[in-house]
């Protein structure tokens, strides 16, 4: 499926400091059962963000129009558990294109990567300095610059570099995929099968 | 001139990589790829829009299972929602040939536990499913991982995905472990040691005493868990007790092939003098029975222990919104907390080993009256040995049930949910907010302290119902 191109994203963060968010939080398993990739958005943090009865919850973030923009910002170990790439669809059908964490859980790292969300894993101590930014001004805004693999506090200037490999930040700032890329090899892959014992 | 020395993962993991790309992942190939109704139709729907063909159908193995009612399979499933989701299974497997023990089908259960039972799971080879927990068939001498539905859709068009190589860990327990400690109380143990984020970005390998004298289900049940401390997938190299298990299995390799295949399985082994990123080791005496008590299954402790406190810090608000959750507090015991509900079955410990274990505590004894017991097998295959072996007899004495195979209550996507507020003590995997039903409140401990809890209502030390 296609995705946006990534290359400079400046806007105002969603705050989140709770540490291991796993993917039933992210989208519970009640709602994996579409079979197109649409509507998750409506379900991203569902048993936060709603009462039973689907009112909404008032003490959560998402509910509290002070905060918006296009970035996640959430504690370390965000992503853990399942494998659903549900989890990743729900936060861009949301409107995310970026999260920023001290840390990723693996697999969600690369469904992110794979479908055009960028996670901007940072040090314990930058993610602090956001999260201190937001709270002085739910407003404040970061950068995100692909090219250049930084993300600053626009109000501070204060900013860190980040790691991405050049294979996957071409992909994103061409709005390429791994399929495209792998079609492209189809006979090395059908030398290398005719070798294998399985 | 001597070669490096290298690890089993390494040369696994070496001999599938079929380009490599500088600063950029392994193009790595496939040898197995199971799927199932929740995570595979987006991709079948993608290869549609660009039309792509399946590559080699054969490699591809479908089971309906996380979607699956657990009673009554004969009849229509009652959720369209579920039903439309495995009629696409079916209808994609047929239309790209690829083979389907979709509900009713003998072959049918959950991936994890019929992958490896019919022989299609074997060492040394890549293996990959849209489900975190494939890193059950590591068990085995195996890669395998968990992927997403963009990498399903990679490997049914073109059997490779893009993978950077992870780092190496490895995980030693050495030592004999004690009265009614079982694999699943292993690998709590280190779960709770390295936290639920600990081997994030690494593959583990188990090594030890322990792991060479465990049993094909209990080393399943280890290796299962490995992403559970945020590690890609957990391996422990293959020996006699594997070619053992593998040896006869329908889809196992036979006569000439099965010399072959077992002349190279035999080299699957960790060098000595390889050297891993990082590694540890524990004793096996110093494990008792475990018991989950948080949210994440890295907060665990022994079953005789008292949760611990919040430490300062960062964490402390994460620790108590998961005390919160559960409904308990600092310091408290964990034995004699009521159960309501006890769950034993999944990918984790849903073989024919658990439901032994079970039935050694339950056998001459009965359920507790408000305790609700959902006893599930893992594939018909489990569920034949449950009848034939005589536990059916015992479970049915006890006032239990058999339900059908399935997922069920690990993820409650079916109708098996707990309700809200209400404590189950569970032998899957996971025990995050809301996993198993919104609201629900998962204990994770081993079939030993499930049938322990089942027969008393409350979180009781296996070891005492136990005969010495």
């Amino acid at each position: 499926m296609a995705y946006d191109k990534f290359t400079v994203l400046r806007s105002s963060a969603v705050p989140m400091p709770i540490e291991n968010v796993d993917t039933d939080q992210i989208i519970p398993a009640r709602f994996l059962k579409a079979t197109e990739r649409k509507g998750f958005g409506d379900n991203l943090f569902r048993d936060w963000r709603y009462e039973n009865d689907n009112t909404p919850k008032k003490d959560f973030v998402l509910n509290n129009p002070i905060y918006s923009g296009k970035i996640l910002v959430a504690g370390k170990n965000f992503g853990s558990g399942s494998s659903r790439e549900h989890a990743a669809w729900a936060i861009y059908d949301y409107g995310f294109r970026c999260v920023v964490s001290s840390f990723f859980a693996d697999i969600f790292k690369n469904n992110s990567l794979n479908i055009g969300i960028l996670p901007v894993q940072v040090s314990a101590v930058f993610l602090d300095k956001i999260f201190t930014a937001i709270e002085a001004d739910p407003k404040a805004e970061l950068e995100v610059n692909l090219p250049e693999q930084t993300i600053t506090i626009a109000a501070t200037g204060e900013s860190e570099k980040f790691d991405i490999n050049s294979y996957k930040k071409h992909n994103l700032q061409n709005g390429y995929d791994d399929i495209d890329y792998l079609q492209a090899m189809k006979s090395e892959i059908e030398t290398f099968a005719a070798k294998s014992m399985y | 001139m001597s070669q490096i020395p290298t690890t089993v993962f390494d040369k696994v993991w070496d001999s599938h990589v079929v380009r490599k790309i500088e600063d950029g992942p392994d193009v790595f190939f496939i040898d197995r790829h199971f799927i199932h109704e929740v995570t595979s139709p987006v991709a079948f729907l993608g290869l549609e829009s660009r039309g792509l063909k399946v590559m080699f159908p054969e490699k591809t193995f479908a089971t309906a299972d996380h979607n699956t009612p657990t009673i009554n399979q004969h009849l229509p499933v009652q959720d369209p929602l579920s039903a439309n989701q495995l009629k696409a299974l079916e209808t994609n497997s047929s239309k790209y040939g690829i083979s389907h023990w979709g509900l009713g089908n003998p072959k049918n259960g959950i991936v994890h536990v019929v992958g490896p039972e019919n022989g299609i799971t074997l060492p040394g080879m890549t293996i990959v499913c849209g489900d975190s927990h494939t890193s059950t068939h590591g068990a085995f001498g195996a890669i395998a991982f968990g992927i997403g539905t963009s990498e399903v859709e990679m490997v049914l068009s073109s059997q490779c995905i893009m993978q950077p190589k992870p780092k190496k860990m490895r995980i030693n327990v050495n030592g004999k472990l004690g009265k009614g400690v079982t694999p699943k109380d292993v690998v709590l143990y280190i779960i709770a040691k390295l936290t639920a984020a600990g081997a994030t970005g690494y593959f583990v390998e188990y090594a030890g005493d322990v792991f060479e004298q465990m049993s094909m289900e209990g080393r399943m049940t280890v290796c299962n868990m490995s992403i559970e401390m945020g590690a890609r997938g957990g391996i422990i190299a293959p020996d006699e007790t594997t070619f053992a298990y593998i040896k006869g299995r329908e889809k196992a390799p036979k006569g000439e092939a099965w010399d072959k295949a077992l002349a190279y399985w035999k080299t699957l082994k960790t060098d000595a003098g390889a050297t891993f990123d990082q590694e540890h080791t524990f004793d096996a005496a110093d494990i008792e029975p475990m018991i989950t008590y948080g949210t994440n299954p890295g907060m665990g402790l022994g079953i005789t222990q008292h949760i611990p406190s919040a430490a300062s810090g960062s964490g402390k608000a994460s620790y108590e919104k998961s005390l919160n959750y559960m409904g308990f507090h600092e310091e408290e015991s964990m034995l004699g907390k009521k159960v309501d509900y006890v769950f034993i079955g999944s990918c984790t410990n849903g073989r024919i080993e658990d439901f032994r274990a079970f039935a050694s505590i339950v056998k001459g004894r009965k359920k507790a009256d408000h305790v609700t017991a959902w006893i599930v097998p893992g594939s018909h295959i489990v569920e034949q040995q449950i009848k034939e072996e005589g536990i059916l007899d015992i479970l049915t004495d006890a006032g239990f049930q058999l339900r059908q195979p399935g997922c069920s209550a690990c993820l409650a996507m079916n109708d098996d949910k707990i309700p809200a507020g209400k404590y189950a003590v569970s032998t899957s995997n996971r025990n995050f907010e809301g996993r198993q039903g919104p609201g629900a409140r998962t204990l994770l401990a081993s079939p030993l302290v499930a049938a322990a809890a089942a027969v008393t209502g409350v979180v009781t030390d296996p070891r005492v119902l136990m005969a010495d």
